[in-house]
């Protein structure tokens, strides 16, 4: 019997589906740090974005972060979360660009209707300049494939074109774990390390590595409007219509983005056990719950990326 | 319903499904998400108003996993897509792969990280051309278990002779092929039989129904048991009090394990050390195993950059230039002897060029014809591979992560082939 076989037999743990996954993202992370030479982490205080970030931590230890953060702000923020962005970026000693699409807006780069507008597609102008900008040629970011069925079709390395532009149909091959990060000038990679998570492994990951949110996640007081099958939370920027009811309620976000078009569900969930309970538990995916910018039509994902969106 | 505790401990099946959507491949998939629960009310909704749109009567299962809108336009499998989803005994990611010959490439990218393939049979039609190739290009990527699943039992009566008679023809291909572990089941992923659950109307079939089969097929113990293989990704600087090297080198264990004081060789270099210390982020381990991202120190100062091997020292790799290997062309662009290529197997990237291309395998008809003048998009070739400097390589069939490359091209940066060393 050779060497290695012996020691498979040992009693030592074998890797479980989290050890696998996280082993998997620090090796996609490694890879972007060693072939690319001005990578950047989208970071947006959320869920997904915090558990990448947890995942770089440990995957250059003891060194700091090879990359800085980068936060394309909508202007539409929950103020929790951009509060609980920079108490990170201080607590933790990152670096945190941050890029406004009100900015964009403003130099006539992203045009809106009006100001109270969902700006989630407008995120795609104010990144594909800040890309131009830093000359970055890797964006790393917390999508998953388990969200939408045009992330499904996506590859971990994700080739852009100098437009920001995605050619779903033109795919680079990714086989093994090979990843071919080589761009041209002007063109770059989205690189998505937490790919093959589920929302439950997300929670789960969360919970074991204890990894800080922000408040939102968990169930609170709040005015929100009943409005078909959602719940519209309340604030400057979303009021009730004629007819609507303002009620409070207990609720949580299962997802944060543009405060215009990201709903909370009910809850009463306030530890990270009873969320989990609930997430194995829910009739709905993550973004039919909360997002109202993705029923607009079947494709309306794949649309976004084909223009440049993450 | 589906169990909602949450085990602690779970073990990953990846899978892929090959067949065309007229092989029922997208109603199995929706049938094994929906078993599971991994379609939730929404995505449900979204597909029955599709289809209800498209003046189907029953909602089009396809929509689930088709998630382009050409695909869904033309109704076919363009490219890869991954889902998700769990059963009390294992998580499994399925990637759903195309079964056009046109996008064989798209093919072989799902089936490269797959520990099992099934094989969608109509058995009203039998073993097609579709079925050879796709069985070959499996057994050519490493998959070690198939399982043939025979369809559409519910168009013949579920009839036991019609399901012999296909598991005798595709036995009598496949058999010879070498796959470590094939099954044959009957099923009708319409009306359910064989996916979940065995069904009442085939009661001659004694074996597992396929969710039994994707719940206990023993894991591919091939990267543990293999001698340990360290590709370096990368050089870390370590604080200064702690060592007096105070270079640690980051890499995933590709196969094997290793042990604090074991013996091992840096390659290309051939310099021997002992591992002085395995660290990850939590502190330092004893021991650490095939699939860890971790980090490595040695006893000895040792030249070493991204790109090297560490390895067992009992069992290292060959070091070679020049070697053998199967190459299947991905590029629009057929090959063209002026352009400069790249190779990238593990982590490193060389220069390198076709020295020799001795025959294109027909995977068809399994013929392979010699010399052939052109090696374009979809072909598989053996060729002769000549590199810049030394790889640090193991032959495929012995250790898919460092038998592997691909070759990109050194000007477009595209990814034009991918290879698995003889």
């Amino acid at each position: 019997m050779s060497t290695a076989a012996q020691v498979s037999q040992h009693s030592w743990a074998a890797l479980d589906h989290l050890d696998r996954l996280e082993a998997e993202a620090i090796h996609i992370l490694r890879e972007v740090a060693a072939q690319c030479s001005r990578p950047v982490l989208l970071f947006s205080g959320g869920k997904d974005s915090m558990v990448v970030l947890h995942l770089a931590r440990k995957a250059f230890h003891p060194q700091s972060l090879p990359f800085p953060l980068m936060h394309v702000d909508t202007g539409h923020n929950f103020p929790e979360v951009v509060e609980f962005r920079d108490k990170i970026v201080a607590q933790w000693g990152v670096q945190l660009i941050v890029r406004s699409v009100e900015e964009s807006i403003r130099q006539g780069r992203a045009q809106v209707k009006s100001a109270t507008d969902s700006r989630n597609a407008l995120q795609a102008v104010t990144l594909v300049d800040a890309i131009h900008e830093f000359g970055f040629d890797a964006c790393l970011g917390g999508a998953r494939r388990d969200e939408e069925k045009a992330r499904a079709k996506e590859r971990i390395f994700s080739f852009r074109d100098e437009f920001g532009g995605w050619d779903p149909k033109n795919q680079r091959p990714e086989l093994w774990d090979l990843y071919n990060a080589r761009v041209n000038p002007g063109e770059n990679m989205r690189v998505f390390p937490i790919s093959n998570w589920t929302e439950t492994d997300v929670w789960e990951y969360i919970s074991r590595e204890s990894i800080p949110l922000p408040t939102l996640y968990f169930a609170h007081r709040r005015a929100v409007v009943v409005r078909g099958a959602q719940l519209v939370p309340i604030s400057p920027l979303t009021s009730a219509r004629t007819g609507e009811t303002v009620e409070e309620r207990w609720v949580r976000f299962r997802t944060v983005g543009d405060m215009t078009c990201t709903c909370p569900v009910p809850s009463q969930a306030q530890s990270l056990a009873e969320i989990l309970r609930e997430t194995v538990t829910s009739e709905l995916t993550e973004r039919g719950a909360t997002r109202t910018d993705d029923q607009t039509s079947e494709a309306s994902m794949e649309l976004r990326k084909k223009q440049g969106y993450f | 319903m589906m169990d909602i505790t949450l085990k602690k401990h779970q073990e990953i099946l990846r899978f892929i499904t090959c067949g065309s959507v007229d092989d029922g491949k997208s109603t199995l998939i929706g049938r094994l998400l929906f078993d599971s629960k991994a379609v939730l009310a929404d995505q449900w909704a979204a597909i029955t108003a599709t289809s209800t749109r498209r003046g189907l009567s029953q909602a089009d299962l396809s929509l689930l996993t088709d998630g382009l809108q050409a695909e869904r336009e033309q109704g076919i499998t363009i490219d890869v897509a991954y889902r998700y989803f769990s059963t009390p005994a294992r998580r499994f990611i399925i990637a759903d792969t195309p079964g056009h010959a046109q996008y064989t490439r798209n093919m072989v990218t799902g089936a490269s990280t797959a520990d099992l393939a099934i094989l969608l049979l109509d058995v009203r039609k039998g073993v097609m051309e579709q079925t050879r190739r796709h069985a070959h290009i499996v057994r050519l990527l490493g998959i070690r278990s198939v399982v043939a699943a025979v369809n559409k039992m519910d168009m013949v009566d579920y009839q036991e002779a019609a399901f012999d008679q296909v598991k005798k023809d595709f036995m009598a291909f496949a058999g010879p092929l070498g796959f470590h572990n094939i099954q044959v089941i009957p099923m009708s992923a319409l009306e359910g039989d064989g996916v979940v659950e065995r069904g009442e109307r085939m009661p001659w079939y004694k074996g597992p129904p396929l969710l039994e089969i994707l719940e206990t097929v023993p894991l591919d113990e091939a990267p543990l048991s293999s001698p340990f293989r360290y590709p370096v990704q990368g050089v870390m600087r370590l604080p200064k009090e702690e060592v007096e090297d105070r270079r640690g080198f980051s890499g995933r264990i590709e196969t094997g394990s290793v042990t604090v004081g074991d013996e091992v060789v840096v390659l290309p270099a051939g310099r021997s050390t002992r591992v002085a210390s395995i660290r990850v982020f939590e502190g330092d381990l004893p021991r650490a195993r095939a699939g860890q991202s971790v980090m490595l120190t040695l006893e000895d100062q040792i030249d070493i950059s991204r790109g090297d091997m560490i390895a067992s020292a009992q069992q290292p790799p060959r070091l070679e230039k020049s070697f053998e290997a199967l190459l299947c062309w991905f590029s629009t662009t057929p090959y063209d002897a002026s352009r400069r290529l790249l190779v990238q197997q593990t982590t490193r990237c060389v220069p390198g060029k076709l020295e020799q291309v001795h025959d294109r395998l027909d995977v068809n008809t399994s013929i392979s014809m010699a010399h052939p003048d052109t090696v374009e998009m979809n072909d598989i070739v053996r060729v002769t591979l000549r590199v810049q400097h030394p790889l640090a390589l193991d032959a495929y069939a012995d250790n898919r992560a460092t038998g592997s490359f691909i070759i990109i091209d050194a000007l477009t940066h595209d990814t034009v082939a991918a290879g698995m060393i003889c």
